[in-house]
């Protein structure tokens, strides 16, 4: 039952898309830009044809004028990555602002140990007065950190970098270490100023950096960790998503040692070195560590995908996979067996109800790609997605990385130089077996999400709020999954709105109950009664 | 009241060159107040026979928005008002934000209330144009009127030149004008030509040649003006002929900056580059 499924949810992405005139819609979209944004948006937006992959622009700036759903490298770096870190206090040094808006804002949860240190729901912040930027802020982050570490105790601090700290160019390096040497804890700076980059992408990147030089690998025990053991990368635990996750793999067996960063915990990350393998959830925001972490340490990556019952039952036996371990791979496929059929049963009558729609994705950096999954289970066609932030990676694939420009935006971003670690590069399994899991596609690949899409969708990069407006009037889609800028710009025209950043206040959604989860979310925004009392445009004018 | 900021390369005797022109309008019974726009708060020490003590920043900080004008304000030679912006140690915060601050301060405070009857507010500011804080004083009206002090030296024809890009930019929206350029000699040949092709050039006049004289050092080690050190002396002359002369100009234009390949072309024609 399970392999049909997983049929019938594949051949539905690859689906020509039920859609008519694509062109004259993409024409509409582009013709109010004056000639030079015309032709640059254009170039981010195609209409998939029917070859494997096509090229799409990505990563670049964003014209200014045009509403964008893009965030600063501050909010990609404080918001995304290290924020979920629930034991560490986070420290924003900047004037309020900026703090108090990254304020929980993203539902990633956490859960705390036996040390019963949670700082999650706190916002910590400088809080920069003028004379602070005239005479430099370095003093009062000092007391912060001070104040911060007698205060609560945490197991680390960070320190997150807004504009003005760049600008006036507080050390804020020199700080961090200066406070860890004085208070015997990890106090990490980030400089993360917010014009850095050209979304919030770069953010992730100098958080990535961060935690890899100043965390991984810091761990004074040496002692190897037994089993099968993997770090969760790229998964920020919204609504609770991870728990439902490590419930499963810890059923098959599957022992997680650190998390970036959802439900994260100081202490593991500096294990994470010890474990043998690297699931990216997340392409984009942590490819970074993936990659950093398999260069020092020889850790191997695969690209799993959680969203969605048959996405999450490949994932598993993608792991199986790469183990190898015909008790392991039993227990895995036992795990399925027993956790699907339940989950099919509820999903049966919501499917009813809702195949025969279609989707829109405007979101993040894999989020937009993930959800097609979720949604073809449910028999819901994508019809048209795109990033808000991601890279032409995530979009055709890592094989286009040694084709990409580097340009001015991106070269600011620091990358590091990373060797093999003598003493502590240990891969887990022989190298030409992994050379050959490498080139048979099972570790470190990543297609991206244009193969996946059919032919006749769009996929739009930095998607507007003008084109996103065309797409509502010329396809009419029964629900859009974006964020907070775009959601009730997108209710107004009638049509629902699902936030794929924080869930809106559900979740969680990945998983097999995460799945069933999301369908009833799913089916009570598209089938509730409300929306019944409001017309959409199109149908006024009829 | 007269609002005039005084502009020019590192070095070049901004302050000094300030400070005994004030000194000599002074005599000419203006009422001045100096605001000393450079955190080493040094361009008020002529007047008050050494360093201020309480920039407008060290109070604001120390004594929080609970500040009055009398904190900040002191009187020097010849009742001139005396203010330093100061700011932070080199190397770290943003100068240029606490000119900004300060200058609002005293707006606030009223320092340039009719009450307070000024003739003229005189902006020191350090070295070049270099970003929107330091272009303060020439923005929003804050002076009307700029002199820029240079010398036959290239680089402080450079720096000049800099300035006035500075002063058109901010003409249009602001109403800034430029005055005219103060020649304070280095004793470079043909100095004071090259100066008057440089003022025809950018569209204004040279208004003052200033000698070089040892007298100026002496004055300056006695934390005098040399109006004060030594009134009777050739230099305190030429100081107050410049003071007669900004006090009497009327020729205030928008200034027409040289690209540096005209600029270089003029340091050829008048033999700096032989």
């Amino acid at each position: 039952m399970s392999d049909e499924r997983l049929t019938a949810s594949e051949a539905l992405k690859l689906d020509k898309a039920p859609l008519n005139n694509q062109e004259t819609a993409v024409e509409e979209m582009v013709s109010v830009y004056p000639g030079k944004v015309s032709k640059k948006r254009s170039k981010h937006i195609i209409i998939r044809n029917d070859q494997p992959n096509q090229p799409i622009e990505a990563n670049v700036r964003t014209v200014p004028g045009i509403i964008t759903q893009r965030h600063c490298a501050y909010a990609g770096c404080k918001g995304v990555v290290v924020g979920p870190f629930g034991d560490v206090l986070h420290i924003t040094h900047g004037p309020v602002g900026c703090s108090y808006y990254t304020w929980m804002t993203r539902r990633n949860l956490f859960m705390p140990r036996e040390d019963g240190k949670n700082f999650m729901h706190y916002c910590a912040t400088t809080d920069m007065q003028e004379s602070d930027i005239v005479f430099g802020g370095v003093n009062k982050l000092r007391q912060a950190i001070q104040e911060g570490y007698d205060t609560f105790k945490p197991n680390a601090i960070t320190v997150c970098a807004t504009c003005p700290v760049g600008l006036i160019g507080d050390d804020i390096q020199a700080v961090a270490k200066e406070m860890t040497e004085k208070l015997g804890i990890s106090v990490v700076a980030f400089n993360c100023e917010g014009y850095k980059g050209v979304s919030q992408s770069a953010g992730h990147h100098i958080a990535n950096n961060g935690f890899f030089k100043h965390w991984v690998g810091t761990a004074d025990e040496e002692t190897p960790i037994e089993g099968f053991t993997v770090n969760l990368l790229g998964e920020y635990n919204i609504g609770g998503d991870s728990w439902e996750i490590e419930r499963v793999l810890k059923k098959c067996g599957i022992k997680v040692v650190a998390t970036f960063s959802g439900d994260g915990y100081y202490d593991d990350t500096t294990r994470a070195h010890l474990a043998k393998l690297n699931l990216v959830m997340c392409h984009r925001s942590i490819n970074y560590m993936a990659e950093m972490m398999e260069k020092k340490y020889g850790i191997p990556w695969i690209k799993v995908q959680f969203i969605g019952v048959q996405a999450f039952t490949k994932t598993l036996r993608k792991i199986a996979q790469f183990f190898d371990d015909p008790d392991l791979t039993a227990r895995i496929e036992a795990v399925i067996e027993e956790e699907v059929a339940p989950v099919e049963a509820e999903l049966a009558p919501i499917r009813e109800r809702l195949k025969g729609k279609t989707a829109i994705l405007f979101v993040g950096g894999s989020r937009a790609h993930h959800y097609q999954d979720v949604f073809a289970d449910l028999g819901i066609k994508t019809i048209a997605a795109g990033y808000e932030f991601a890279h032409r990676d995530d979009y055709e694939g890592r094989q286009v990385l040694p084709t990409l420009k580097i340009d001015a935006d991106s070269r600011n971003i620091e990358e590091l130089h990373v060797e093999r670690d003598p003493d502590h590069y240990n891969p887990p399994k022989p190298e030409e077996v992994l050379e050959w899991m490498k080139a048979e596609g099972l570790i470190g690949k990543y297609d991206g999400m244009i193969p996946d899409m059919g032919e006749g969708t769009l996929v739009i990069d930095d998607v507007s709020h003008h084109e996103l407006e065309i797409l509502i009037k010329r396809f009419q889609p029964d629900i859009i999954g974006s964020g907070i800028k775009d959601k009730y710009v997108i209710e107004k025209w009638g049509v629902p709105c699902k936030q794929l950043h924080n869930y809106d206040y559900g979740g969680p959604f990945a998983g097999f109950k995460g799945a069933v989860n999301f369908a009833k979310d799913i089916d009570m925004r598209i089938n509730g009664p409300a929306w019944k009392h409001i017309a959409t445009p199109w149908k006024k004018a009829k | 009241m007269r609002k005039i900021a005084v502009y020019g390369k590192g070095g070049i005797g901004k302050s000094t060159t300030t400070q005994n022109t004030v000194a000599g309008l002074v005599e000419l019974g203006r009422k001045v107040m100096i605001v000393g726009c450079d955190p080493k708060a040094d361009s008020t020490r002529l007047l008050l026979g050494g360093l201020h003590q309480k920039s407008v920043l060290d109070t604001l900080r120390e004594e929080g928005e609970d500040v009055d004008l009398e904190d900040i304000r002191k009187s020097g030679f010849g009742d001139t008002f005396c203010v330093e912006s100061g700011g932070p140690e080199p190397g770290v915060g943003c100068a240029g934000r606490g000119i900004i601050t300060s200058i609002g301060l005293l707006e606030q405070l009223g320092a340039y209330d009719e009450s307070v009857g000024l003739d003229y507010a005189f902006y020191d500011v350090l070295g070049d144009v270099v970003c929107g804080g330091f272009a303060m004083p020439i923005r929003d009206g804050k002076a009307q009127e700029i002199y820029i002090v240079t010398s036959g030296e290239m680089m402080a024809m450079y720096a000049a030149n800099n300035i006035c890009r500075g002063i058109k930019k901010y003409a249009v929206t602001g109403g800034v004008r430029l005055g005219g350029l103060i020649c304070n000699s280095r004793k470079v040949e043909r100095e004071a030509e090259l100066i008057e092709a440089l003022a025809e050039a950018l569209g204004t006049h040279m208004i003052y040649f200033l000698p070089r004289d040892n007298m100026v050092q002496r004055a300056e080690l006695n934390r005098k003006t040399v109006i004060e050190y030594a009134p009777e002396s050739e230099q305190a002359q030429h100081y107050r002929n410049l003071a007669k002369a900004i006090d009497e100009n009327t020729r205030q234009v928008i200034p027409t900056p040289l690209t540096n390949d005209q600029l270089e072309k003029l340091l050829v024609k008048w033999g700096l580059y032989d």
